[in-house]
């Protein structure tokens, strides 16, 4: 497959770690702030290759590990209303919420559907007027654009069925929410290279220049999370700090015009709740007014129910990078991907299913 | 929000592209790449193409990496 | 085969009375016929002596038709392969139909042929059988259960449990073609793809290998849960460990491509024409030869190894040459956008 089979070539990444190992002298603390670079550092064993010098730690970078109890209820609730279709992508279908979830819910009778994109959901509201077809709009800026398109071409198309319930967020407030709480001490931020494909690489220069952390924005093959290591570790080893852009062939620094575009005349910014972080000025999207129509909270009265959260569970604390899922006393015993108590061991992107299900031979 | 994959546009009809990775093929909707053309790569993620991918920087990427996999190489050689 | 009054099954296809017999002899019986089916007596019964080897399944799979086969021949291959998987030579299968009213008449009539072409190459027979029909809504069109009965020739004993450390890992080859195939067709995720299920009987293959090694320790086909899941299994119930090599594992570009779409992990995803063979390491090359030459392992390729450290687990040699743990599924493969 090609820009994919390229970037995997092992002779390339040898000569990487080589050059890593070579250049790597101070102590590095970098993060990967995305569930998927984390999926692709342990898929391919990227930790075992690093020199002892650098720590990887794990940031909330997980659209469905970030979504709090109440956002999940309140997508079962609107499951759970009779005439609704509600249509997920998979990630979410078995994520526990205070009392259920949506595939417990599509068990007792819900009609919970997986798509792999809104297209196909509003597809599903064509094929079915008599039913009400809403969409669970999880993800940070790479899917929102997406779902933008989507409400707007329902009001080209006259499809007057379809609609929207936006847990979407923003992933630059949330990294500066995490880095003023202090909790967390960064030498180097390896940042998500699908999410700066539409927003650029301009968004994360606060961080370089603010808290003087270098910024690096990777593509998702081991190649380019290798190369993105290698470069934060030149700008550590020379005290630089700034953004660079590993992930050239994917990313311009003012992103995607176009996707910015349909993002700001459907959303509007709006305060949202991450797992773990609690409320987050302006780092989620709501539709705007001129949008109600397709905006599920309007349309439908969403009943969830009184907010549980799981006891012991860590999520919170994992996703801001201050505990590991080795911290956590339910991890692998009570927690497991079988039998879910929080996010993170549901989504494959999450880091306690990812140390669970890849952890490295040996360890 | 990450899993976007590389996908080669075959044919485009208003803002519908087919487009196929690896031999096999989908339709993907180019509502936030209305410029794309017959013959870009594009990054394909839930259903849409979100970018066009830089062929030429790919190259360059690649040319940079196989430099420093030649120079990593002989400095482990001269250290030995 | 001759047409049925109505053009689409009724409750009283499956009630036992004139229409149930009409169903049964102008489409199963004519299609499966054989002179034990034939007799129609509630039992069928026949001598053996020997080993018998016994299996059962139930086939649920939506949709029932996808590229490359049908429910009808996943059920004849699917039975066949866990009696081949033993070693057994398969010799008689039963079919019980549970047809959802209103499943068009064409569509079983299509099945049926495809059971019958099936169990021809196989060379089994379908020798008893049951039909229910049930209310709509109350079966997905139609569930297939099947039982399988084969005779183990004498000297050859292959369990899970027989892995020993050095012994080779051998698969017949590509994984996720079935999987990728039934997926490319479901509501939501539709894809187009050349891509069949890989949906085949393995039992010639398996005489094939067996005629050219005494020392076939373990055979499993890796079905749902995929090649990752059988390798656990095989790993836990011989109590060993087992490394495999994520570059010597075959993989057509269509299901890599369709995977990396999906986020879907290859090692996973369901195959109903492959099999997995824990050999003993002196015999492995003759093996593979073997498996080469017969037409359903024309990919196959050693892809690890037993041995003794992590027993219990299966690990993996990347292609970055770092290590990594590959435990079984859990749940079901769900597409996802992360």
């Amino acid at each position: 497959m090609k820009f994919i089979d390229e970037f995997r070539r092992s002779e390339l990444a040898q000569g990487l770690v080589r050059r890593i190992r070579q250049n790597s002298t101070k102590k590095a603390r970098l993060m990967e702030f995305c569930g998927g670079h984390t999926v692709t550092i342990l898929k391919h064993g990227i930790r075992q290759l690093l020199p002892p010098t650098i720590e990887m730690l794990s940031g909330p970078g997980c659209p469905v590990c970030v979504t709090d109890n109440a956002d999940l209820d309140k997508a079962i609730a609107l499951a759970q209303i009779p005439g609704v279709i509600l249509t997920t992508f998979g990630d979410m279908l078995k994520v526990p919420g205070s009392r259920s979830s949506l595939q417990k819910a599509r068990a007792d009778g819900a009609d919970v559907r997986i798509v792999y994109s809104t297209i196909d959901a509003l597809q599903i509201a064509q094929e079915n007027p008599d039913k009400r077809v809403a969409f669970l709009g999880i993800g940070f800026e790479t899917t929102a654009p997406t779902i933008a398109a989507s409400v707007l071409q329902a009001e080209q198309e006259g499809i007057s069925n379809y609609y929207v319930l936006s847990l979407h967020k923003l992933c630059p407030p949330v990294i500066k929410a995490l880095l003023d709480s202090g909790e967390v001490r960064l030498d180097g931020l390896i940042c998500p290279g699908h999410v700066s494909a539409i927003i650029g690489s301009r968004p994360w220069e606060f961080i370089a220049r603010d808290y003087s952390i270098p910024c690096v924005v990777s593509g998702f093959e081991p190649l380019d999370v290798l190369q993105s290591v290698d470069m934060l570790v030149a700008q550590i080893e020379s005290g630089r700090s700034e953004v660079e852009i590993a992930y050239r062939r994917g990313v311009r620094p003012e992103g995607n015009r176009q996707a910015l575009a349909l993002m700001e005349r459907v959303f509007e910014v709006c305060p949202a709740r991450w797992r773990g972080m609690g409320l987050v000025a302006h780092s989620g999207l709501r539709l705007k007014p001129e949008f109600e129509r397709f905006d599920a909270e309007f349309a439908f009265e969403i009943n969830p129910g009184p907010v549980v959260e799981p006891k012991g569970c860590l999520c919170g604390d994992i996703l801001r990078g201050v505990k590991t899922p080795q911290d956590c006393r339910l991890f692998a015993k009570v927690c497991t991907p079988e039998s879910p108590v929080g996010p993170c061991m549901v989504s494959s992107e999450g880091s306690c299913a990812a140390y669970y299900l890849y952890g490295a031979a040996g360890e | 929000m990450c899993l976007a994959i590389p996908a080669l546009i075959k044919s485009i009809e208003g803002k519908e592209a087919e487009v196929e990775i690896g031999g096999i093929s989908r339709r993907a909707s180019l509502w936030l790449t209305p410029e794309a053309k017959v013959g870009d790569y594009v990054l394909l993620h839930t259903g849409y193409a979100i970018n066009i991918i830089d062929q030429e920087e790919a190259e360059e990427t690649l040319r940079l990496l196989e430099e420093m996999a030649e120079l990593a190489g002989e400095e482990e050689n001269e250290i030995h | 085969m001759e047409p049925l009054v109505s053009d689409k099954i009724l409750l009283a296809h499956g009630s036992g009375g004139k229409l149930a017999h009409e169903l049964i002899e102008k489409s199963f019986l004519r299609a499966f016929y054989n002179p034990l089916l034939a007799k129609l007596d509630d039992s069928a019964t026949f001598d053996f002596s020997g080993r018998l080897a016994f299996t059962t399944d139930s086939y649920v799979v939506n949709p029932i038709f996808f590229p490359g086969g049908n429910i009808g021949k996943l059920a004849v291959c699917g039975t066949v392969n866990d009696l081949a998987m033993a070693g057994a030579v398969p010799l008689y299968l039963s079919l019980s139909f549970i047809i959802e009213e209103g499943l068009p008449q064409e569509d079983l009539l299509h099945i049926v042929s495809s059971v019958k072409e099936a169990a021809e190459e196989a060379e089994v027979q379908i020798i008893t059988g049951d039909t229910k029909v049930v209310n709509r809504g109350t079966a997905d069109k139609l569930f297939l259960n099947t039982a399988g009965v084969g005779l183990v020739p004498e000297g050859v004993d292959i369990s899970g449990s027989k892995a020993k450390p050095g012994d080779k890992v051998l698969l017949s080859g590509t994984i996720g073609d079935h999987g990728i195939a039934v997926l490319s067709q479901r509501e939501g995720l539709s894809f187009s793809t050349k891509l069949q299920s890989d949906c085949a009987p393995l039992n010639k293959l398996v005489a094939d290998i067996i005629k050219v090694s005494p020392q076939i320790h373990c055979l499993r086909d890796p079905t749902r849960g995929g090649l990752a899941t059988t390798l656990n299994e095989l790993a836990k119930q011989s109590k060993v460990g087992i490394k495999i090599e994520e570059d010597k594992i075959p993989v057509r570009e269509e299901v890599q491509a369709a995977c990396e779409m999906l986020g879907f992990d290859p090692l996973y995803v369901a195959n109903e024409g492959k099999l997995v063979a824990i050999v003993a390491p002196e015999d492995a090359e003759a093996v593979l030869k073997a498996m080469r030459k017969n037409t359903y392992g024309k990919d196959a390729a050693v892809i690890g190894e037993v041995r003794q450290e992590h027993p219990g687990r299966v690990v993996m040699k990347t292609r970055l040459g770092a290590s990594r743990i590959v435990d079984m599924l859990v749940g079901d493969l769900l597409p996802r956008i992360c």
